[in-house]
């Protein structure tokens, strides 16, 4: 029992030590890019800070975009909550790697809140190699370290968004939509994942022009049964 | 301006943040037994959410707000063009992109506005 809580200790650690891998990196400076986006959206560093903790990047970036535009309560939530959908399939996919048969279902749904592109990309390649009785603690600790650091990393980039001049300025807003589109792109495990980025980068832009409130659910639905469609239509 | 005031912003971002996002997290650890993953209706749903956030980019780089409308279009074309080339070509390395699509966004934002650092 001893040494399997020392273990469980060793587990932890190496968790918070994920802080300094590189996804760990790519994530933090998202976040110290979308704590610049959330200056310029209008956000306060305690909304902020206290947004960064949903922890995951495009709902928070598009509820910053609705609250900024002024959206009504139930528009973002649909708006949001369209964007974590993703969330659903990951964390179905995640959770049998994660527990063991005794794990209790309160541990599951805390670690759950972890669940997004870039931890879930790095947890489901490192956990199989890893004990069965070693990932819980594993990815609490990846949680420990990395949810204060992103968190620091959204407020250093809300305050120094605005001491920052020019181009630096705009190179922190656009580490956002590049990483957003790049890891989407590393994350697609299939050509239907593909066609969807191709719709939607396509059709964003009109429907923000035709339809500006509503551009972003009408560019998911269409865009993503457009190439829903596409992809059937193409495998038979 | 419905967003005025000190709670109700913590309000909007716990109900239309934190639970519109974790509902699907819990629904996912709750259903992990007995949903299968690969069915159509899941995969319809990531194709709407996948081309949602697509098309998210595409605003933020053609309809720029605040610091990033300084940089000239082309820039921010050319940033995503660079960056999405050199992440193909450096085996898919997100990190690499990233700082290739930097490099061209900084380097044409000074060039066009002719703000140094």
């Amino acid at each position: 029992m001893t040494g399997g809580k020392a273990r469980g200790g060793r587990a932890f650690l190496r968790g918070v030590g994920g802080v300094f891998s590189v996804p760990g990196l790519v994530l933090s400076a998202s976040f110290f890019g979308f704590g610049a986006f959330a200056r310029e959206s209008g956000l306060d560093l305690a909304q902020t800070v206290f947004m960064g903790g949903i922890f995951a990047l495009p709902g928070q970036v598009v509820l910053a975009d609705e609250m900024a535009t002024g959206a009504g309560l139930a528009a973002a939530f649909i708006a949001v909550t369209l964007t974590a959908v993703r969330l659903l399939p990951m964390t179905v996919a995640l959770v049998p790697v994660i527990r063991d048969e005794r794990t209790p279902l309160w541990q599951q749904l805390v670690l759950s809140h972890l669940v997004a592109v870039t931890v879930w990309v790095m947890a489901l390649r490192e956990l199989p190699q890893m004990p069965r009785p070693a990932r819980v603690p594993f990815l609490a600790g990846l949680g420990t370290g990395l949810l204060p650091t992103v968190l620091a990393f959204a407020a250093a980039g809300h305050v120094i968004a605005g001491a920052v001049p020019g181009p630096l300025a705009a190179g922190l807003m656009f580490l956002t939509p590049i990483y957003f589109l790049l890891s989407m792109v590393a994350a697609a495990r299939e050509r239907l994942d593909g066609m969807a980025i191709g719709t939607g980068l396509a059709l964003g832009p009109i429907f923000y022009v035709y339809a500006p409130g509503f551009d972003l659910l009408l560019t998911g639905l269409v865009g993503g049964s457009l190439a829903y469609g596409l992809s059937r239509w193409l495998r038979r | 301006m419905i967003y005025s005031g000190e709670v109700w912003p913590f309000i909007v971002i716990l109900v239309a943040g934190f639970l519109a996002t974790d509902l699907w997290r819990w629904l996912g650890v709750l259903t992990a037994q007995r949903i299968d993953e690969s069915s159509e209706l899941l995969r319809w749903v990531r194709a709407v959410s996948t081309a949602l956030v697509a098309g998210l980019v595409a605003r933020i780089v053609l309809f720029p707000v605040g610091a990033m409308a300084l940089a000239p279009l082309s820039g921010r074309v050319g940033a995503v063009a660079v960056g999405f080339l050199v992440f193909i070509l450096v085996r898919r390395n997100v990190f690499a992109g990233i700082l290739a699509g930097e490099a061209v966004l900084v380097a044409l934002t000074v060039a066009a506005s002719g703000q140094l650092f």
